[in-house]
């Protein structure tokens, strides 16, 4: 089907607006996906997939600026003993990062090796996206593979305890940072990622990871917390056998966040769990799109999203969980709730099961609510003022989310993240 | 200590009255116990007491240690040391008993102005006082009141009360839904907190409970008035002829 005029004419301006590294390894699947982004074109509001979130300001050529502040900027995984490594407006930077090397994992950075003829992210890099382009498209992945020049390549070969955290730090109020990151883990091998910091006035994320048979990987990110910033992020997950992926978002703030997830459970006796928590107040649009795909038997999927919204703040949820003829005792689970905390604020949900094989245990559910008075009163009766009533019960509220972060001191962090952004803005 | 005179209280959603002139008075060191048949007013007057959105005032007023209490918060209400055990506690999801119980009196201490409760001090009290209710360590973890039985609820009530040490103590409907054992056990938890600087109003269906929490004075209250005070024996009149008796009288 041809593209509307509109769209072509949308694409064809963003392209043209860039230049693509045409050299080493990566070249062949770079023009691949400008070719992807060509035939799909570039989003836009009418598009099914992007019925609650406006793209245009993701997708122009233009960025708004987007200051950070100190704040924004301020370490959050840092007091956790982690291997860091800094990207600054999107350029990694060696002074600031620790040295990348560590036993049981190779840590390369996208810029460094571009030029290499051959690398082991080769068949990885774009070739998770490109599959993650059906049954839906997701064009912004697509230029993100073919016009990042920065992000880290990482292979883990065993168990490896240190967390590596991937640090985002902006000091332009301006640029239009694309970091593409791929994860190979072994057979058997784990490791814990994160990710945290504002990355850009706009930025687009791209994160491929492949899990072989028995691995693990922990992934949990704090997103930039500076209110003008842009943001879309896709995460795609190859599972194999036996093997197991927990991912968990925390947003606050942030004029407008697309965050995509694509999970394929390819292998027999995996477990995904896809989690958030995103608080916003005011200029706020947040989205999560989530696809989970079941095509192996036996396999868990967790989606937990949770917003609390104020002031106007717009929280929108897609989730899919798709289970493909054959993989028979899938036990998929998705629950998406909203706490708004006043009339002005909205969340629209578009939670779909869609399901080929008849023994499977499937259930989701989406609701949107206010605080509950009845227990307010009740606290307020017992000594607890209402600001710290509410921030209890808000709280409360996104504990179920909260508790997909295994890792306690990781959780803790995040926690007093959420109570510091409460007693400042409630 | 607590003083309540002519209340009328209305629904702020429609045009009801509920409260037509309540006057009461309760003294430190007593407890005083309200009857009355069903839909009299009686949880009326101690959620207007305690500050619960919902009801208009439109007449009278009501005090505790001569401070205003219809012009405080609900909070500080509290804090100035009115405690209502609720007849139907609120189920917390999420909120554990204990955060929830260090936040109430740790709140209250920082209103008033005294230093909050180490957490170590808190603990130890916490304990002690849970365990002569019989509510296990289970319990003071779970989320506040989820999945309590109806005797566990009232029981946290009176925990809660135990741990807040509150001046003037409402109680309503403490003992409904309670076996014989649990009531006990509540009545149990009341009388160790009975002292020469507290007060109690206890409203109850039933003399059951008056069994084992002796009141001082008996109200009975009917259609939102005070309509009798007497001593405990109103309490067995009651009992034995219920409250047809005492209507036919005062009307
Ligand atoms: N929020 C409310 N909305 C409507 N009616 C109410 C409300 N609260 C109390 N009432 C009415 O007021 C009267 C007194 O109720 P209540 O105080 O609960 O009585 P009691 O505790 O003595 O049984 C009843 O007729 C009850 O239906
Ligand atoms: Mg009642």
């Amino acid at each position: 089907m041809a593209l509307a005029q509109i769209k072509v004419t949308a694409t064809q301006a963003r392209l043209d607006a860039m230049s693509l590294p045409e050299i080493g390894w990566s070249a062949v699947a770079r023009a691949d996906a400008q070719t992807r982004v060509a035939a799909m074109g570039l989003p836009v509001r009418r598009d099914e997939y992007w019925k609650y979130t406006r793209p245009d300001e993701l997708t122009s050529p233009n960025v708004k600026s987007a200051k950070a502040s100190v704040q924004d900027n301020a370490s959050i995984f840092g007091s956790l003993g982690c291997l860091s490594i800094v990207f600054e407006d999107g350029v990694f930077n060696a002074e600031k990062s620790d040295k990348l090397e560590g036993t049981d994992i190779s840590l390369e950075l996208l810029s460094e090796v571009n030029d290499l003829d051959i690398h082991w992210a080769l068949g990885l890099y774009g070739a998770l996206e490109t599959k993650g382009q059906t049954p839906v498209v997701r064009p912004l992945a697509a230029l993100n593979t073919a016009y990042a020049r920065e992000g880290l390549l990482m292979h883990v070969k065993g168990t490896v305890a240190k967390p590596i955290s991937l640090v985002y730090i902006q000091n332009s109020d301006n640029d239009d940072v694309m970091l593409h990151h791929v994860i190979k883990l072994d057979k058997g091998a784990s490791a814990t990622i994160l990710e945290s910091g504002p990355a850009g006035a706009r930025c687009n994320i791209v994160m491929e990871t492949e899990i072989e048979d028995g691995a693990s990987l922990n992934h949990v990110r704090a997103q930039g917390r500076n209110h003008k910033r842009r943001a879309a992020t896709h995460l795609f997950a190859r599972l194999n056998q036996e093997s197991q992926f927990k991912s968990f978002t925390l947003t606050m703030n942030g004029a407008l966040t697309r965050n995509e997830a694509f999970i394929e459970i390819c292998g027999d006796d995996s477990v995904a769990h896809i989690a958030g928590a995103s608080v916003g107040d005011g200029e706020f649009h947040h989205d999560d799109t989530v696809f989970v795909m079941h095509e192996a038997l036996r396999g868990e999927s967790r989606q937990v999203f949770k917003k609390v919204l104020r002031n106007g703040a717009t929280g929108v949820f897609q989730g899919k969980i798709l289970v493909k003829a054959g993989a028979q005792k899938t036990d998929g689970y998705q629950i998406s709730q909203s706490l708004l905390l006043d009339d002005d604020s909205q969340f629209l949900a578009k939670p779909e099961l869609e399901i080929y094989a008849d023994d499977v245990v499937c259930s989701h559910g989406s609701t949107s609510g206010a605080i509950d008075e009845e227990a307010i009163f009740y606290l307020n009766s017992r000594g607890i003022p209402k600001l710290e009533a509410t921030n209890l019960l808000t709280l409360a509220f996104l504990a179920e989310a909260l508790s997909e972060v295994e890792d306690e001191d990781i959780a803790e962090v995040m926690e007093r993240l959420l109570e510091d952004w409460l007693t400042r803005r409630l | 200590m607590l003083k309540i005179r002519n209340l009328k209280v209305s629904l702020e959603e429609e045009e009801k009255q509920i409260l037509k002139g309540v006057d009461l008075t309760v003294e430190a060191g007593k407890v005083h116990a309200i009857m009355g048949p069903n839909g009299s007013g009686k949880s009326t007057l101690s959620y207007v007491l305690s500050g619960r959105d919902g009801y208009e005032v439109t007449d009278g007023s009501a005090t505790l240690l001569d401070k205003d209490l219809l012009d405080m918060e609900p909070e500080e209400r509290a804090a100035s040391g009115l405690f209502l055990a609720f007849q139907y506690p609120v189920e917390i999801p999420g909120v554990g008993n204990m955060t929830f119980l260090r936040t109430a009196v740790n709140g209250q201490r920082k209103a008033r102005g005294e230093e909050e409760m180490s957490a170590a001090d808190f603990l130890k009290e916490v304990r002690a006082k849970a365990k002569s209710l019989k509510i296990d360590a289970d319990m003071l973890k779970r989320p506040v009141n989820v999945g309590f039985s109806g005797g566990e609820k009232k029981r946290n009530e009176i925990l809660q009360m135990a741990m807040l040490e509150p001046k003037m103590c409402i109680l309503d409907e403490t003992d409904s839904g309670l076996d014989v054992d649990a009531m006990k056990l509540v009545a149990q938890g009341v009388n160790a907190l009975r002292d020469e600087g507290r007060a109690f109003l206890v409203i109850t269906h039933y003399q059951r409970l008056l069994d084992h929490i002796k009141p001082d004075v008996v109200h009975i209250m009917v259609d939102g008035r005070i309509v009798k005070t007497g001593g405990p024996e109103l309490a067995l009149e009651v009992e034995n002829n219920g409250y047809a008796d005492i209507l036919s009288e005062v009307m």
